[in-house]
């Protein structure tokens, strides 16, 4: 039989306001253990929780651009667990009321959009951080986390293939970063992801059993352990068995997924009305305005590179799928008059080396104006193509002016057609058999001696140049 | 005349006029805690040395503009005041020194009032008559073998036996009110949403309010005065001009309409109450107010739908007791669970582990509708009751409690029995209204308070009326005999 694989996501992202969702403590990630608190966090007696506005505004912000539906109403709900990193046993979340519903992202499957429908998207406080120690017989309680604004953004179970949640979770990050709510670093755990997976019958309309995955830190893992699960599911099947609904732990290591808890030791998180806090009343306008004031997304700025700027759809993508590497494009394309130039830069040079270094956009040590330069050096012979790429590194490693760099390494392009001439001639002498070979017509002997003048030269040699030459003294 | 037996008017205007000091009255409010603290009981801390220091301060500076300066006052132990002991009547807070105030104690401190110790209770504010404290049970001034009332009982007390010259208490669901009455006292609740929540340590959370407990309604007003009003920091606080409410200590009731509920003066109604309350209308009749029988017919459902809300709130509002971060952990434990079980098992009473019992059932998988949604529903029911009143009648009155004090032991046996002794005050705070007791009688020697229930907000015309009932009866100048 064959099967179909149905997929949702539930990503929780931690919004970036400067302080948490019902308290004046900083969310900033890191510091000392317990010293991002306050007694509203830390769950003391009689403290009361107090909505900060500003997450209210990056959740409808989020909500915006992913094409929800904001409601007028809302409210929080309590959600009631016992757990030590969870100071007052409940945590603040909205139940029956998100603040948003209804929305869809839209990802490219085998060249074609397709609509990944979200469900709702809705408020609540992250919880703190157990630290366990290694031999010891307690575990720590950090609550430096606790309180700070998160999102949970729930897919509808539209996602077909690992490779569509892939996607989905990309495009969502980038759409995230864009508008500037969120991060979205899944290392330091500003963006979180459960996922469910269920099996049926090719054609069916009915879903299967779902299993709800956990512990899954990166993209990567999110593809793999939804590979691994469809995989283990479908042989359960195959082999005429029963999938059994439950939670599973993805084991990162193993790359398997092992059984978390069943559905019968699931949570009954009796959740009601939070009475501390009064219901959310969304303001039209405040929405309007909001709405106004969201940047340009993904989806139109990658349509723009290729209608604006003849950029092929694959380069279009990817440079708007990040906001910084498109703003340092987009810098250097109001300075230079070529954007395939700029384009090809950025995709092959500039992505390898922070591909190759781990760096992001934002930590590139030169500005656009920089590369610009560089450009333009090329253009006017200052230096070849091939040496502007080492160029390209130096300034990477150390931030330096392109000129300051050329100058120093004394790298400045040799255009004297008789300085060239007389290397020229000297690698001719010392080269009769390419010579000869050139002259019964192997072209590719013009190549090797091109070589010999540009090794002579240490690459600085003006490459039509030399051609030119070489072609007039040969022939 | 002994100075702990001043109202806070009094002790104001002898203050201002630099007749006696702050310290000598704190003294002799200190000295009456020696003298009969052992048959009341009304204190879980009395903070002397701080009080005196803080007396002595306020003498220093000289300046008694604030009535409330130099004036010693009670807070009921649920309020969380800064570097002083604050336990809720319960062991699983034994140990917990807050390292805030709430809002009242900060504006009663700006007023430099002085606080004198921390009152004993129910066991977060869970019960009728003090016994529910997890350390000793507080007496009825007016007869030691009784209840003080609760679970502001040992504010309440402390008022009536000169212990302080005025209390801060909390109302659930009767807990000011219904103590001031079995004591004689005033008590008032406001309306909800009038004074802040920060800082008490919640118990129901959507029926919770500080209010006043005092010798009279004038104390009551300067008091409400003190403490009203918005706080940035409780977001069901309500953000509405609080007005002067000394300005309502005015003896003028013509023409103001009374609403008497027929529900309250029904079966379990003690008939000296009755009596008191009926007379009560009478003297309000004679000073030419209206007095018209009106029902509110969904009474007798409050009470009920009050056991499932409250419990329910209360069963994650206690949650975080566990015994992680402060308060009081178990000594020996197997593993996390074993942790959360023990501490909680020992360090919660018995009604206090019923209520969050009740309140878990209520909220679970299934039953959620059933109960919770349907309280919710009797509630909405219960407020248009009132609303529908409102329309037409200026206050409401009615007894505080159905009966005076009973024997201590008397109902600790039979829960629901002694949650019926709530059963006049809880409609109320289901409604979020504002209401007054005061005394208006005696049964058997023993005091019995009269209810008068107010618009939202209104508390002005509440204390009108107070004030002139109290001015036209001595009831409030009787003294338990100690």
């Amino acid at each position: 039989m064959e099967f179909e694989t149905v997929i949702g996501l539930e990503v929780h992202v931690e919004l970036l306001t400067k302080s948490k969702v019902f308290c004046s403590c900083t969310t900033e990630f890191g510091g000392e253990v317990n010293t991002h608190c306050c007694p509203v966090c830390l769950g003391m007696p009689g403290v009361l929780p107090v909505l900060n506005k500003k997450a209210v505004e990056y959740a409808i912000k989020a909500a915006l651009a992913l094409n929800c539906e904001i409601p007028e109403f809302s409210k929080f709900d309590r959600k009631n667990y016992f757990y030590p990193d969870l100071p007052k046993a409940y945590q603040i979340s909205q139940y029956d009321l998100p603040l948003a519903r209804k929305g869809y992202i839209e990802i490219e499957v085998d060249g074609k959009p397709k609509r990944i429908g979200i469900n709702r998207i809705h408020l609540e406080e992250d919880a703190g951080k157990l630290i366990h120690e290694e031999g010891k017989s307690y575990s720590l309680v950090d609550l430096n986390r606790t309180g700070v604004p998160l999102i949970e953004i729930v897919s509808e179970p539209d996602i077909r293939t690992p490779e569509e949640a892939w996607l989905y979770l990309n495009k969502l990050k980038t759409i995230l970063q864009y508008i500037e709510v969120s991060d979205c670093k899944m290392e330091e755990g500003s963006l979180r992801c459960d996922t469910n997976i269920s099996l049926r019958p090719k054609g069916s309309d009915k879903f299967g059993t779902k299993v709800e995955l956990k512990n899954l830190g990166s993209f990567r893992a999110v593809r793999r352990s939804l590979e691994y699960e469809e995989k283990r599911q479908r042989e359960i099947l195959e082999s005429g068995g029963v999938v059994i609904q439950e939670t599973r732990r993805w084991d990162e290591a193993r790359g398997i997924t092992i059984p978390l808890r069943s559905k019968e030791e699931a949570h009954d998180y009796r959740y009601f009305p939070d009475p501390d806090l009064v219901p959310i009343v969304i303001d039209r306008e405040w929405v309007e305005k909001l709405k106004s004031e969201l940047p340009e997304l993904p989806d139109a700025r990658k349509k723009r590179y290729m209608e604006e700027y003849g950029l092929p759809a694959y380069d279009a993508g990817v440079i708007t799928a990040s906001k910084a590497l498109a703003n340092f494009f987009e810098e250097c394309v109001s300075q230079y008059h070529d954007p395939k130039t700029v384009s090809n830069w950025v995709m092959s040079e500039m992505l390898g080396i922070l591909n190759e270094t781990g760096r992001e956009v934002d930590e590139i040590p030169f500005k656009p104006e920089q590369l610009v330069k560089m450009l333009k050096m090329i253009d006017n012979g200052t230096i070849s193509g091939k040496i502007a790429k080492e160029v390209f590194r130096e300034m990477f490693d150390t931030g330096k002016d392109p000129e300051a760099i050329v100058k120093e390494k004394g790298l400045t392009q040799i255009s004297d057609e008789k300085e060239l001439e007389k290397i020229a001639k000297k690698v001719i002498e010392e080269n009769p058999k390419s010579v000869e070979d050139y002259k019964k017509g192997k072209e590719k002997a013009l190549g090797f001696l091109v070589g010999q003048i540009m090794k002579e030269t240490r690459g600085k040699a003006n490459p039509q140049l030399v051609n030119k030459i070489l072609k007039e003294l040969l022939s | 005349m002994n100075l702990s037996e001043l109202t806070i008017h009094e002790a104001h205007e002898l203050l201002s006029k630099r007749e006696i000091s702050s310290e000598e009255l704190t003294k002799a409010v200190l000295d009456r805690i020696d003298k009969v603290e052992e048959d009341i009981k009304a204190f879980l801390t009395v903070d002397k040395e701080r009080a005196l220091e803080i007396s002595k301060k306020v003498d220093k500076e000289g300046d008694f503009s604030s009535p409330l300066a130099g004036i010693p006052v009670a807070i009921k132990d649920n309020i969380c005041t800064k570097d002083l002991k604050t336990t809720c009547a319960s062991k699983i807070l034994a140990n917990f020194v807050p390292p805030y105030d709430a809002t009242v104690c900060e504006k009663l401190k700006s007023e430099k009032a002085v606080i004198i110790g921390k009152t004993n209770m129910d066991e977060f504010a869970m019960g009728s008559s003090t016994e529910n404290s997890g350390f000793f049970a507080t007496r009825n001034p007016w007869d030691v073998d009784r209840v003080p009332g609760g679970s502001s009982g040992g504010s309440a007390a402390a008022v009536a036996a000169d212990e302080c010259i005025f209390a801060l208490g909390s109302d659930t669901g009767g807990s000011i009110r219904q103590p001031a009455s079995y004591c004689g006292v005033v008590g008032l609740k406001p309306t909800y949403g009038r004074v802040s929540r920060y800082g008490l340590v919640a118990y129901a959370s959507s029926l919770d309010q500080i209010g006043p407990i005092t010798k009279d309604v004038t104390d009551c007003a300067m008091v409400l005065n003190a403490i009203a009003g918005w706080d940035e920091r409780d977001s069901t606080s309500v953000n509405l001009p609080v007005p002067d409410f000394t300005k309502s200590l005015v003896e003028d009731v013509k023409g103001m309409k009374m609403g008497l509920p027929k529900e309250y003066l029904g079966e379990g109604i003690e008939p000296e109450v009755r009596e008191a309350v009926l007379s009560a209308a009478r003297v309000f009749e004679n000073l030419g107010a209206c007095v018209e029988e009106i029902s509110l017919p969904h009474t007798e459902y409050a009470l009920w739908a009050y056991y499932i809300i409250a419990p329910a709130e209360a069963s994650s509002n206690l949650a975080r007791y566990d015994g992680i971060r402060y308060g009081v952990r178990a000594k020996d434990y197997d593993d996390l669970i074993d942790l959360y079980k023990k501490t909680r098992s020992e360090g919660f009473g018995r009604e206090v582990k019923r209520r969050i019992m009740l309140g878990t059932y209520a909220l679970s998988s299934g039953y959620y509708d059933a109960y919770y949604l349907k309280a919710q529903k009797v509630r909405t029911l219960v407020k248009a009751d009132f609303d529908r009143a409102f329309e037409k009648y200026d206050v409401i009155i009615a007894p505080t409690a159905p009966t005076p004090a009973f024997r201590i032991g008397e109902k600790t046996g039979d829960p629901l029995k002694m949650y019926m002794s709530d059963v006049c005050t809880i409609p109320v705070n289901m409604a979020g209204l504002p209401a007054i007791s005061i005394p208006c009688g005696f049964s058997g020697g023993l005091p019995v308070g009269l209810q008068i229930i107010g618009k939202p907000f209104d508390e002005a015309t509440v204390i009108r009326a107070a004030y002139t009932f109290e001015r036209a009866t001595d009831f409030h100048t009787k003294k338990p005999a100690l």
